[in-house]
C-alpha cells in the first residue's frame, strides 16, 4: 500500500483511511519484536538520522529500535555533543547532516513548526517526533493502536484527556486522530491550561475531572510540568493533585474495563497515583511496546521497501 | 533647473483640489499651479494619466542605523522609501545605541543630509535606553530635530512614566507615539492568541495585551490633555476604544499597517517567519474591524512599520525569528490594489491618510499639501500599472516581506523630494 506523503509532519492532514493504513501496517510488524531474531531486511541499506533536540527516553529509543528491526542504519544526534552548542544554526546543522545523504530524518525539537521548516529545504523524508506544543504524530498513532488493541474499535468511545492541554503536543495529535476515527473526546484541566478555543476543534471541555470521567472508556493522563506552577497556570502542585490526579476513587466513575493511558514520563503521585499506574487497567507499558511497531510502520510506509514481503 | 509637471491629475486633500493641472517647481518649492503653465528653461515631465499627490509620509519605519547597518542603513532605507513612493519617513529609536540623546539624533540627521534620498525625521525614545525608567531630555531632543517620541517595541509599562511623558510633551507641543503592548500579557508570545495559535502550538499574544495599554494611554492622554498617537493598531477592541475616545474629543490618532489590513493569522499555518511581526497578524474578525475603522476614520493614517531583518535572521525556527516585516516597497501598491481599486476607500481618502494627515499630526507645515510655497515633495502614482512583488529587486538591504509574487495594480511611478526626482533612480 503506497502512502501519498513524503513526510510525516502531523496527524492533522491525514485522512481516516490513511491512519488505518498505518495502524494495519503496524499490526503486521507487531510480531517481529517478539521473535528470537528481531530483524527483517525490509529497509536494508537505508540511512536514518535521529535528530533529537530535546531529552527523550521512549521516542528516541523506540525509533532507533524500529529502524534497526527493519535493518536500516540509524545515527543518533546528541544536541549537547553537537555544534549547536558552538552556535551553529538549525538550518546549517540539518544541511550538513543532509550532505551525508540520509534517507530520513526523525526530528524532535522544542519549537513548534520545526519539522515543517526543515521539510522546506531537505530532500530526506522528515518524521516529526514531537515539535514544541504542536504535534507528536507517532505518539497519537501508537495510542490509537493501543486503544484498538484493547477496545477493538475507536469509534464511539469516550476518551478523556486530562492535564496541561495548552502545552501538550500529545493532546493535539490525539485530538486530531481520535476525532477523525469517531471517538468522543473530553478535555479536562484547569482553565488556564484549557482555552475555550479548543472547542473549535469539535471536542468537549470540562474543568471538573469528576464529572468528565463518568462513563469514560479511555482515561489519558498527561504529564504536568512543575514549571507551569511558577507561571501561575495553577496555584500549586498540591492543589493540582487534589483536583486532577487520577486516583482509585475517581477511576471508579469511569466505565468498567476502562483503560488508563499516559505518554510518559509519569510524575508518580502527581497526575497519577502509583497504584493506578500499576493497576490492571493501565496500558502504559503496552503503549511503549506498540510504539515500536507503529514507528516501524511509519518508516516502512515513508521509505518504501515495497519489494520485500513484510510479514515474512 | 526648474521642473514642470504637465497634465497630471492633481489631488490635494488639504485644499480639496482634484483637477488636471500643471505644477511648476523651483528651488525646492512649488512655485505655481494652474491649468496651463508655459515657461522657458524647465525640465518637463508629462504626467498624463498619472496622479500627482502631496509626498507620502511614513510615520513608522526602522532604519537600523546606527548599530545594525547589516539589516538596513539610512541610505538603503531611504532608497526603499523613494521607490515605495514616500518622500518623508520617521525612523524609530531602537537603534544601537538607542536614539535617546542629542548625539544620536544629530548623527541620524547628518547621515540623512549626506546619504538619504528622502526626508528623514527621527523619533527619539520616551525613556533613556528605552528602559521605561527615566524620561529622555525631551526639549533638548526636540531642539536637535526630533519630531516625536516613542519607546516603540519596548513600550513604557510604568503608567506613571507614561503620564509624565504625555504631560511634558505639551511643553514642546510634540507627539507621543505608543506601541501598545502589556509585556506581562504578551510574554513569550510569537503570534496572535486564538484558534490558530492553539492549533499550531505557538505561544499566543492576546488581544488584551494591546487593548489594555490603548485604554490606559487614552485615559492618561485625556487627563493630561495631551496628544497621543497609537502605532499599528491590530485588534477590534483597541479600535472600539479609539472610536469612543474620538467621540469624547480626546486628542488621539491611530495608524494601521498594510500587513495588518491584508493578512490574517490563518496564514501562519506555513510557519513562515516572514509572517512573524509584532503586533502579530490577527484574526479575520480583527482584520475586518481594521478595514472598517479605516473607512470610518477611526484610523487616521497608514504607516508601514518597515522593519528590515536579514534572511539569516529570519531563516530559523519560528520561535527564534525576530519580529518584523519589510514594508516600504509594497505598502502603497497594496493599499491601492486592496482598498482603493476595490472602492473601499477613495483615492482622495488614501492620499489624506498617507500624506495630509501625517503632516498635520507631525506639524510639518510645508508638507502634506500641494500649494504655492509648499515643499516640492510629490508622489506620482500610476493607477493602471500592474506589478508583481519581487523581493529580490528590493532597494532595502533586507528581504523579509511576505507579499512576494503578489500581483497588484497601482504603483508609485515617480517620487520628488524638494524638487528633485529621487525615483525612478
Amino acid at each position: 500500500m503506497a502512502f501519498r506523503y513524503k513526510h510525516l509532519l502531523g496527524i492533522q492532514p491525514l485522512t481516516p483511511s490513511e491512519i488505518e493504513v498505518i495502524l494495519n501496517t503496524a499490526e503486521s510488524f507487531l510480531e517481529i519484536s517478539t521473535r528470537e531474531v528481531k530483524k527483517v531486511p525490509t529497509l536494508r541499506g537505508k540511512t536514518i538520522i535521529n535528530l533529537f533536540f530535546e531529552p527523550s527516553t521512549r521516542t528516541r529509543s523506540s525509533f532507533e529500535l524500529a529502524a534497526k528491526r527493519l535493518s536500516a542504519d540509524i545515527v543518533n544526534f546528541n544536541r549537547m555533543a553537537s555544534s549547536i552548542v558552538k552556535g551553529e544554526s538549525l538550518k546549517d546543522t540539518v544541511l550538513n547532516l543532509e550532505a551525508m545523504n540520509p534517507d530520513a530524518i526523525i526530528i524532535r525539537h522544542n519549537c513548534a513548526g520545526v519539522p515543517h521548516f526543515i521539510s522546506t529545504f531537505c530532500r530526506s523524508h522528515i518524521i516529526n517526533a514531537g515539535d514544541g506544543a504542536h504535534e507528536h504524530p507517532t505518539q497519537a498513532l501508537l495510542d490509537a493502536f493501543t486503544i484498538k488493541q484493547e477496545k477493538k474499535k475507536i469509534e464511539g468511545l469516550k476518551v478523556v484527556i486530562v492535564g496541561d492541554i495548552l502545552h501538550s503536543r500529545v493532546a493535539r495529535s490525539n485530538i486530531f486522530l481520535l476525532q477523525k476515527m469517531g471517538a468522543k473526546i473530553v478535555l479536562v484541566g484547569p482553565p488556564p491550561l484549557l482555552p475555550l478555543e479548543f472547542k473549535n476543534l469539535g471536542v468537549e471541555i470540562d474543568y471538573n475531572f469528576g464529572s468528565a470521567i463518568k462513563g469514560a472508556d479511555v482515561v489519558m493522563m498527561l504529564r504536568i510540568q512543575m514549571e507551569r506552577q511558577e507561571k501561575n497556570y495553577f496555584p500549586s502542585i498540591r492543589e493540582y493533585r487534589n483536583l486532577y490526579a487520577l486516583t482509585k476513587k475517581r477511576f471508579k466513575q469511569a466505565k468498567k474495563n476502562a483503560i488508563i493511558m499516559h505518554p510518559g514520563p509519569i510524575n508518580r503521585g502527581v497526575e497519577l497515583s502509583t497504584d493506578m499506574a500499576e493497576s490492571a487497567a493501565s496500558v502504559i507499558l503496552k503503549q511503549v511496546e506498540n510504539g515500536i511497531a507503529v514507528r516501524m510502520a511509519v518508516l516502512y510506509l515513508l521509505l518504501g521497501g515495497k519489494e520485500v514481503e513484510i510479514t515474512d | 533647473m526648474r521642473l514642470l509637471i504637465k497634465n497630471g491629475r492633481v489631488i490635494d486633500p488639504a485644499s480639496g483640489i482634484d483637477d488636471t493641472l500643471d505644477i511648476l517647481i523651483d528651488k525646492g518649492k512649488i512655485e505655481d499651479i494652474k491649468a496651463k503653465i508655459n515657461v522657458n528653461k524647465a525640465k518637463v515631465i508629462d504626467a498624463s494619466r498619472l496622479v500627482i499627490a502631496p509626498g507620502f509620509i511614513d510615520m513608522h519605519t526602522h532604519l537600523r542605523e546606527p548599530g545594525q547597518e547589516y539589516k538596513e542603513t539610512i541610505k538603503t532605507g531611504s532608497l526603499a522609501a523613494a521607490k515605495g513612493g514616500f518622500t518623508s519617513i520617521l525612523c524609530m529609536p531602537n537603534t544601537e545605541p538607542v536614539n535617546d540623546n542629542r548625539g544620536v539624533t544629530e548623527y541620524i540627521l547628518s547621515e540623512a543630509r549626506k546619504e538619504a534620498a528622502v526626508n528623514i525625521f527621527p523619533v527619539a525614545s520616551i525613556s533613556k535606553g528605552q528602559r521605561g525608567e527615566e524620561l529622555t531630555d525631551i526639549a533638548d531632543l526636540v531642539d536637535a530635530g526630533t519630531v516625536a517620541f516613542s519607546d516603540d517595541g519596548q513600550p513604557v509599562q510604568n503608567s506613571q512614566l507614561m503620564r509624565r511623558a504625555l504631560e511634558y510633551s505639551k511643553l514642546l507641543n510634540t507627539l507621543i507615539i505608543d506601541h501598545c503592548e502589556d509585556k506581562n500579557l504578551s510574554e513569550g508570545g510569537v503570534m496572535n492568541e486564538g484558534h490558530f495559535s492553539y492549533l499550531l502550538g505557538l505561544k499566543g499574544i492576546p488581544a488584551s495585551s494591546e487593548e489594555i495599554i490603548v485604554a490606559r494611554d487614552i485615559i492618561l492622554a485625556e487627563k493630561a490633555d495631551a496628544r497621543l498617537h497609537l502605532a499599528h493598531l491590530s485588534v477590534k477592541g483597541s479600535l472600539n476604544l479609539v472610536r469612543e475616545a474620538k467621540k469624547k474629543k480626546i486628542k488621539v490618532t491611530a495608524e494601521a499597517t498594510p500587513h495588518h489590513l491584508f493578512l490574517e493569522d490563518s496564514r501562519l499555518q506555513t510557519y513562515d517567519p516572514n509572517l512573524k511581526v509584532n503586533p502579530p497578524l490577527r484574526s479575520r474578525e480583527d482584520v475586518h474591524a481594521l478595514i472598517k475603522a479605516v473607512k470610518e476614520g477611526v484610523v487616521d493614517v497608514f504607516a508601514t512599520d518597515h522593519a528590515p531583518h536579514t534572511p539569516d535572521e529570519k531563516d530559523v525556527e519560528f520561535d527564534e525569528a525576530p519580529f518584523g516585516i519589510n514594508g516600504l516597497e509594497t505598502g502603497v501598491s497594496l493599499i491601492l490594489d486592496k482598498l482603493v481599486n476595490k472602492n473601499i476607500i477613495t483615492l482622495k481618502k488614501f492620499i489624506e491618510m498617507i500624506s495630509t494627515t501625517p503632516a498635520i499630526i507631525l506639524g510639518l507645515e510645508n508638507k502634506g499639501k500641494i500649494c504655492v510655497g509648499a515643499d516640492a515633495d510629490l508622489t506620482i502614482l500610476n493607477l493602471y500599472q500592474e506589478i508583481v512583488v519581487d523581493i529580490t529587486k528590493f532597494k532595502s538591504k533586507s528581504r523579509n516581506n511576505p507579499f512576494h509574487n503578489w500581483k497588484l495594480k497601482g504603483a508609485p511611478s515617480m517620487t520628488i523630494v524638494g524638487g528633485k526626482i529621487v525615483y525612478p533612480f
